[in-house]
C-alpha cells in the first residue's frame, strides 16, 4: 500500500467515525480524539474501521500509536499484508 | 456464573459488618464526621473538602495528583490546594459574583477544574460542571437553563462551543480563559488569578444553600439542572468512608470526567472530605497507559466505569498479570449496571471483584453497593447504605403501593430525606414534584429485589437511553436531528450495545425530495455529532417512511426499540429486559 493510499484510508476510516471532519485539513501531527472530538468509542470504531480497510491486526496496546495521522501512516505502513 | 463471589480480605473494612452498622447508624452520628467552619459559621463543601485539611498535620499530604496527557504531572498538596481555592474565590468576589450564583466549567480534567469548583463553592456560588465532549447545542441550552454568572474554558472551547452564541446569553457576565491569549470580552485565567490574593476566609453558610446544579436528561423537554446543597457533603464523606472504602493517604483514582455527577462527587468532593490523593488523568482511556498507572502510583482504590472495564476485558488478564498492582485494595464501579462477566473476570485479572454500586444525578450520592465486607453477587447493585431505606413500588392513581414479594419487578425508590438528595429541578418545581410519591423518590429505573435484600437493576422505566454511563434524553437528539432540512420526523432510542449498554440510534423519515442513502445517513450522523457533539449524537441512522405515533401524536419509541430488538410489537412490556 502507497502512503498516499494508507492516507486515503485513514481518512476514509475517520470520515466513517465522523462524518463532519475533514482529515485532508488535519495537520499530520495533531492529536486525533481532541482535533476531531473523538470519545473512545469513537476512537475503537476508528481502529475497527481501519483494520477492515487494511487487513493490520491492532492490538488494544497499540491503540496510542494511532493518535496522530503520522502515527497511523507510520504504525501501518509496514504492517499491512502484501498481495 | 456463580451467584456469589467470596473475598479474602486483607484488612478489616471501614464498614466491617453490613447489619450491624445499619442497626446502629444516624446522619448525625456521620455529620460528626465533619468539622463544619470554624466558630460554627455552618456547613461548607469546599471547607470540609480541602480547607479543613489545610490547617491540619495533612496540609503537606498530596491532595491532587495532576498526570497530564503529554506525561507532564503535578502534584498539589492540601495546603497549596487550598490557596488556590482562596485564589479563585477571590477573583469570584472581585468580579462581583453573589451567593447563589452559578459558575460553570467547561474543560478538560485540568488542575483549574478542581480549583474553580472548589473556589466556587467556597465562596457560596454554585458550580456546575459542563462535558468538554458536549456539542455547541447543549453546552449553550445548559449556559442558558442554568443563568450562568461565571464559565472557565479553554480558548479552543470558548471559539467552538461558546463564542457563536454568546449574545444569546446576556447573563453570561465572565468568561475566564484557561492557558493561551483571552480575546475580547474574555478574561486570562493566569493573569486574573495571579492579581488575587489566596488568602480567603470561607463566608457562613448553611447546610440547605444551593452549592452544586447537575445537568440531567428526560425523556422530554429541556435537561433538568438537579440542585444540591452543602450538606450534601455528609453523603460525600459517608460513602466515601464507608462504600469506597477511603482512608487518609490512600491514593485513590476516580476515571469518571467531572462534566458529569460521578467525577464531581466522586472525583473531587468524596475523596477530598476523606483526606486521600486523588489521581486526576487527563488522557482518555488507553488500556495500557492505565495499568501502568495503577502500578506506578500505587493506587489503592479505583473507581470506575462498566464500559471502560468492558474495554478492559478485550485486552484480557495477561496485561494485568504483568504488573504489580498489590497496592490495590478496592474496585468500584458505577454508571449502568455491570454485567456479571465483568465482575468474574475482574476477579480472575485482579484477584478481587469490581463492586458495583448504583445512584443518579438526583440522588448525589452512593445509596447502593456492593460493600468490601460483603460477598459479591455478580449482576447485582448491592443493598441499601446505612442510613437508606430503598424499596421496589407500583405507582397507583392514589400514590405508589410497595411490592414486597422477592424477585418482583417494579420502580426502585428511596425514602426522602438522605442528606445529598436533590432539592429542585432549577425553575421546575412541577418536574420535582412528580419525583415523589408518598414519602418516596421514585427513581425510574425499574429493579427487582431478592429475598436476601439485593436490588437487581431491570431497565428504565421512561425512554431515557443509558449510554457508556451517561443519561441521554430523546428529545435533545431528536430535536438535534429535526433541524437537518432532510428530516421531517426523527424517534431515538437505545440499541443494545456490548460495550456501553446502549448506543443512540435515530429513526429518521424523510422530507419529499430526499431519498434515504447511506450518504445521507452519514451526513445525519456529522450534522448530529456538529451540534451534539460525541457523548450524545447518535451513532446509527436508519430511514423510514413514517415514524409510528399515539393517536395523540408522540412517536412511540416503544415501539420503534421493540422493532430494534425483534420483540412481538404488541407487547412491548418485556422491553426492559432487553436494555438490561
Amino acid at each position: 500500500m502507497t502512503r498516499e493510499a494508507l492516507r486515503a484510508a485513514i481518512d476514509a476510516a475517520l470520515r466513517s467515525v465522523a462524518p463532519e471532519s475533514d482529515p485532508a485539513r488535519l495537520a499530520d501531527d495533531a492529536d486525533l480524539r481532541e482535533t476531531l472530538d473523538l470519545d473512545s468509542m469513537d476512537f475503537l470504531s476508528f481502529v475497527v474501521a481501519l483494520h477492515r480497510a487494511t487487513g493490520v491486526d491492532i492490538p488494544e496496546r497499540d491503540y496510542a500509536r494511532l493518535a496522530t495521522l503520522e502515527g497511523a501512516v507510520q504504525y501501518l505502513g509496514p504492517r499491512v499484508p502484501s498481495g | 456464573m456463580p451467584t456469589s463471589l467470596r473475598k479474602q480480605l486483607r484488612e478489616p473494612p471501614n464498614l466491617a459488618d453490613w447489619a450491624a452498622a445499619r442497626a446502629s447508624f444516624s446522619w448525625d452520628d456521620a455529620r460528626r464526621h465533619l468539622d463544619g467552619l470554624p466558630d460554627g459559621r455552618g456547613l461548607n463543601l469546599a471547607w470540609e473538602a480541602v480547607g479543613r485539611h489545610a490547617g491540619s498535620t495533612a496540609a503537606s499530604r498530596v491532595a491532587l495528583r495532576w498526570l497530564g496527557k503529554r506525561g507532564d504531572r503535578r502534584d498539589l498538596t492540601y495546603a497549596e490546594l487550598w490557596r488556590s481555592v482562596g485564589r479563585f474565590a477571590n477573583v469570584l468576589g472581585h468580579l462581583g459574583v453573589q451567593p447563589g450564583e452559578r459558575v460553570y466549567t467547561l474543560l478538560g480534567r485540568v488542575p483549574e477544574l478542581y480549583v474553580s469548583a472548589l473556589g466556587a463553592l467556597a465562596a457560596r456560588a454554585v458550580y456546575c460542571p459542563l462535558f468538554s465532549a458536549f456539542g455547541p447545542e447543549p453546552t449553550r441550552q445548559r449556559l442558558a437553563l442554568g443563568d450562568a454568572r461565571v464559565l472557565v474554558t479553554t480558548p479552543a472551547l470558548y471559539e467552538r462551543k461558546v463564542a457563536p452564541y454568546r449574545d444569546s446569553l446576556p447573563g453570561l457576565r465572565h468568561v475566564l480563559l484557561v492557558g493561551g491569549d483571552a480575546p475580547q470580552r474574555t478574561l486570562s485565567w493566569d493573569s486574573t488569578m495571579t492579581a488575587a490574593s489566596d488568602r480567603f476566609v470561607v463566608p457562613p453558610t448553611q447546610p440547605e444553600d444551593f452549592a452544586l446544579l447537575h445537568f440531567t436528561s428526560g425523556t422530554t423537554g429541556a435537561p433538568k439542572g438537579a440542585m444540591h446543597v452543602h450538606d450534601a457533603a455528609v453523603m460525600h464523606h459517608t460513602t466515601g468512608r464507608l462504600v469506597l472504602d477511603l482512608r487518609p493517604g490512600d491514593v485513590y483514582w476516580c476515571t469518571a470526567d467531572p462534566g458529569w455527577v460521578t467525577g464531581t462527587s466522586y472525583g473531587i468532593l468524596a475523596p477530598l472530605t476523606n483526606g486521600v490523593t486523588t489521581i486526576v488523568d487527563e488522557g482518555d482511556l488507553d488500556v495500557e497507559r492505565w495499568y501502568d498507572l495503577l502500578q506506578r502510583e500505587r493506587v489503592n482504590v479505583w473507581y470506575t466505569a462498566p464500559t471502560a472495564i468492558r474495554m478492559l476485558m478485550r485486552s484480557g488478564a495477561e496485561p494485568v498479570r504483568a504488573r504489580d498492582l498489590g497496592a490495590l485494595r478496592f474496585l468500584a464501579s458505577v454508571g449502568e449496571p455491570l454485567n456479571p462477566e465483568a465482575v468474574v473476570w475482574s476477579q480472575e485479572a485482579f484477584g478481587m471483584p469490581f463492586h458495583d454500586n448504583w445512584w443518579q444525578t438526583e440522588t448525589g450520592g452512593i445509596l447502593i453497593a456492593n460493600y468490601a465486607s460483603m460477598d459479591v453477587r455478580p449482576g447485582s447493585m448491592g443493598r441499601p447504605l446505612p442510613g437508606v431505606e430503598a424499596g421496589i413500588v407500583r405507582r397507583t392513581e392514589a400514590g405508589v403501593e410497595v411490592v414486597t414479594a422477592p424477585g418482583e419487578r417494579g420502580e426502585l425508590a428511596i425514602r426522602a430525606g438522605w442528606p445529598s438528595m436533590f432539592r429542585g429541578y432549577l425553575g421546575q418545581a412541577e418536574r420535582y414534584a412528580q419525583c415523589f410519591a408518598d414519602g418516596w423518590y421514585l427513581s425510574g429505573d425499574l429493579a427487582t429485589r431478592d429475598a436476601d435484600g439485593y436490588f437487581w437493576f431491570v431497565g428504565r422505566a421512561d425512554d431515557v437511553i443509558k449510554s457508556a454511563g451517561h443519561l441521554i434524553g430523546p428529545f435533545e437528539v431528536e430535536s438535534a436531528l429535526l433541524e437537518h432540512p432532510a428530516v421531517v420526523e426523527a424517534g431515538v432510542i437505545g440499541k443494545p450495545d456490548p460495550l456501553a449498554l446502549e448506543i443512540v440510534k435515530a429513526f429518521v423519515a424523510l422530507r419529499p425530495g430526499f431519498e434515504p442513502s447511506d450518504d445521507l445517513a452519514r451526513e445525519l450522523v456529522g450534522f448530529a455529532r456538529k451540534r451534539l457533539g460525541p457523548a450524545v449524537a447518535p451513532r446509527e441512522i436508519a430511514f423510514l417512511p413514517e415514524l409510528p405515533r399515539t393517536r395523540s401524536g408522540k412517536i412511540l419509541r416503544r415501539l420503534l426499540k421493540a422493532r430494534e430488538l425483534g420483540l412481538p410489537e404488541g407487547d412491548t412490556s418485556t422491553l426492559e429486559t432487553g436494555a438490561g
